[in-house]
């Protein structure tokens, strides 16, 4: 069984620790994930802001990338969600495309479902002796309905103290271009979620999704206020570290 | 004159409103008031996402079938007694409604509220013709007061705080009245009870029309929307052209998702279905009845397969409640009679003018918390998506945004390009990374970095590091357990049998 990583552009990039914590907790259950290199960019950028053809081209990638894949995981639900929400509709008339779209979106996982929902793991087994509060990303919860996975896996991770995030399930105000090209609206919103994040007083704040993480620690930063920003996957396999 | 055609950019506009400390402090209050309301009532319904689900296939029953409805609310209406009139655009509507007036030789009109005669901008030209329009509602009574538009679909004056309301009210009072809410609203009664009797017609707007017996049905709580529609002679209802439902079994459904979407009441104070104009054993109501129906754009949407399900919407205002970019900037910055997400939608597709309405489309981060929230399932952040994509299609797309995308494409469909990009930016940037921070406010930073840092690019890009890393995971031999493969063939076999459904 091939099980691939689609490491999404912005962790490729920015955040190259989390596809690593993936990779090796997956291997902790003799999951051996490869890494199709000619990936790249699911295409939502210009996906969302209109740009369908330019999105295509991008799209291309991934659906030659993991054409035989078993199993496609990705660390971010908004990447998963172009996926399994967009891809049929933007190939919807190029019959060859259309049916590699689909197939890709069958086999497609945002992490924490396949290691939940496919693996069955409840409790990694890991450490964690801090107070972390969780923000669910909207692609992931609302979209994709990831709401329990993750909150089971930390649930049983021994010695963390995991703080309600006021407000949780608003928006950062990240959005992919929205907080570029509406930066004063986006602005007003990732101060209202940073503010959030302070009040829960955790020292850490996770997450599914590292656009989101990006937009809320780089407001944390900016703040001068010293909270970690981790990916949950990173969470889970500095714990099973310390077990 | 159909929606008003706006000079100023959504972003100039929520300037303005993110700018104004009351405004952002009432509208955050009222909303976080109206949406744990709504989400209170719906737990304890207990059952709300099967009746979420009855009402969608209700409305896009309906709306698939809206010619029949529409023709059977018609005949049982006119059956009824009800002068019947179709208006195909809100200069029409606006006449028919003038001819009516001037018939009575109408001196005063009472208004109950309505979205529709907002959207005519029926006010100004009554005045126009010397004729005195009056809000009765108690939130357009103060909007009407301040010269202003409202700013939410069922909370008009939501941008306004208590005080601001007190100072308006007391300059129409003449006296100081103090910022108490029983006082206000008594000062409006009174007030507003003369205007009753003045009024030769009664205007109202028209929440559901039921096609089954030609009924047109109110949802109010103050009681006005009875007084306007029973004291003046002449009632005009103006009503969007897809407010019908079949029946009454139908108004069941809407009286429950309705009024708990909005306030999280579990019924609104007063429902009233008018099904004509005063009969004889009738104790009150209007003795001539009509009813504008209104398209304005609505059947542009008919047959169009990513738009057609804005009809659907029932006004409730839910996703405005919910939607946290409408939290910070009120409803004013939509620039539309309506505002929120289903205004961002319904505005651009009302108008079909894509090309100078796709600005406030771009007004959203595509939470999804409209949808959510929305009791008819609208998916208002995918139509976002396709009003940006229509606006591209057509070829407006800004010039600066078009290179980008072009840049971006030809980056994003290769792989090893990406690579060198990347490579670039790591070396790029160390003019200007400092511990991990990029801080600095040139080009398109500067929105960004203005309330944020930015993470510097790693030495190593997942890409690189991988060779090594795939090395020492399989150094390390991890061996698979029998119910992990297990699991795994198990998922591959109920894919084969179409078990994984992605909703
Ligand atoms: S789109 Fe949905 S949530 Fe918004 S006003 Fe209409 S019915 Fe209510």
């Amino acid at each position: 069984m091939k099980v691939s990583l689609f490491i999404t552009c912005l962790s490729d990039a920015i955040y190259p620790r989390v596809g690593e914590a993936m990779v090796r907790l997956l291997a902790r259950y003799g999951v051996q994930v490869e890494f199709p290199k000619t990936q790249t960019c699911c295409g939502q950028p210009a996906f969302n802001s209109g740009y369908w053809e330019e999105a295509r081209e991008s799209a291309r990638t991934l659906l030659a990338a993991f054409e035989d894949s078993d199993f496609v995981i990705s660390p971010s639900g908004s990447c998963t969600g172009m996926i399994q929400h967009y891809y049929p509709k933007l190939f919807e008339k190029d019959p060859i495309m259309i049916e590699k779209a689909m197939q890709l979106q069958e086999k497609t996982y945002e992490f924490t479902q396949f290691l939940v929902q496919v693996l069955g793991v409840k409790d990694v087994g890991a450490v964690f002796p801090h107070k972390v509060t969780y923000h669910p990303s909207c692609h992931g919860s609302r979209l994709l309905g990831i709401k329990e996975e993750p909150l089971t896996l930390m649930e049983n991770v021994k010695g963390m103290e995991l703080i309600p995030l006021p407000f949780a399930e608003d928006c950062c105000g990240f959005g992919g271009t929205f907080a570029v090209k509406m930066s004063e609206i986006s602005a007003a919103m990732v101060s209202e979620k940073a503010q959030h994040v302070l009040e829960s007083e955790a020292e850490v704040l996770v997450g599914l999704d590292m656009g989101c993480m990006m937009n809320i620690s780089g407001n944390l930063m900016y703040q001068g206020k010293p909270i970690r920003v981790m990916h949950l996957a990173e969470l889970l396999y500095e714990g099973v570290k310390q077990a | 004159m159909s929606h008003g055609q706006q000079a100023s950019t959504v972003k100039e506009r929520s300037h303005i409103a993110l700018n104004n400390e009351f405004l952002r402090k009432a509208v955050k209050f009222t909303t976080e008031r109206l949406r744990n309301g709504k989400k209170k009532a719906t737990e304890e319904h207990g059952n709300w996402e099967e009746w979420r689900e009855r009402g969608r296939q209700i409305r896009l029953h309906t709306i698939a079938h809206l010619d029949y409805y529409l023709n059977q609310f018609v005949e049982n209406a006119r059956a009824n007694g009800v002068h019947v009139h179709f208006a195909a655009d809100g200069k029409e509507a606006v006449e028919l409604s003038m001819k009516i007036a001037a018939s009575k030789q109408t001196r005063s009109v009472v208004k109950s509220k309505s979205m529709v005669s907002e959207e005519l901008h029926i006010n100004a030209a009554l005045e126009k013709m010397g004729i005195e329009a009056v809000e009765t509602d108690l939130g357009e009574y103060i909007i009407q007061l301040a010269g202003e538009t409202p700013s939410h679909i069922i909370i008009p004056a939501i941008h306004k705080n208590r005080y601001q309301i007190a100072e308006l009210l007391s300059k129409e009072a003449g006296e100081t009245l103090p910022a108490d809410t029983s006082i206000l609203a008594g000062f409006v009664r009174r007030k507003l009870r003369e205007k009753f009797l003045d009024a030769e017609i009664g205007m109202t707007g028209c929440n559901f029309a039921i096609a089954e017996t030609g009924s047109m049905v109110l949802f109010e709580n103050e009681g006005n929307a009875r007084m306007v529609s029973t004291v003046p002679k002449t009632q005009i209802t103006l009503m969007g052209m897809e407010r019908i439902i079949p029946t009454f079994a139908d108004l069941e459904v809407m009286a429950t998702l309705l009024p708990r979407s909005a306030t999280g009441q579990k019924l609104t104070v007063y429902m009233s279905a008018i099904s004509g104009p005063k009969r004889d054993a009738d104790a009150d109501g209007p003795e001539e009845m009509h009813i504008i129906i209104v398209d304005n754009g609505r059947s542009l949407q008919l047959g169009d397969p990513e738009f057609q399900e804005l009809l659907n919407c029932i006004r409730c205002g839910a996703c405005l409640n919910a939607c946290p970019v409408y939290r910070h900037i009120g409803g004013h910055a939509y620039g539309g009679t309506y505002s929120g997400p289903i205004g961002a939608v319904l505005t651009p597709a009302l108008q079909s003018n894509v090309a100078e309405w796709d600005d406030i489309a771009n007004a959203s981060s595509l939470c999804g918390a409209c949808y959510e929230a929305c009791p008819v399932k609208i998916p208002l952040h995918d139509m976002l998506v396709y009003l940006r994509n229509r606006k591209v299609e057509k070829g407006y797309g800004q010039t600066a945004e078009k290179i980008g995308m072009k840049g971006f494409a030809a980056i994003m469909s290769n792989s090893k390009r990406m690579r060198s990009v990347i490579k670039m930016g790591q070396i790029g940037q160390k003019l200007v990374a400092r511990q991990g921070m990029i801080k600095t406010k040139i080009g398109p930073l500067k929105g960004w970095n203005s309330v944020r840092y930015l993470p510097s690019l790693p030495n190593q890009s997942f890409r690189e590091r991988w060779g090594t890393l795939e090395q020492e995971v399989q150094a390390s031999n991890p061996k698979m357990s029998d119910e992990v493969r297990q699991r795994m063939e198990q998922a591959l076999e109920q894919r084969k049998n179409g078990g994984r459904h992605h909703g």
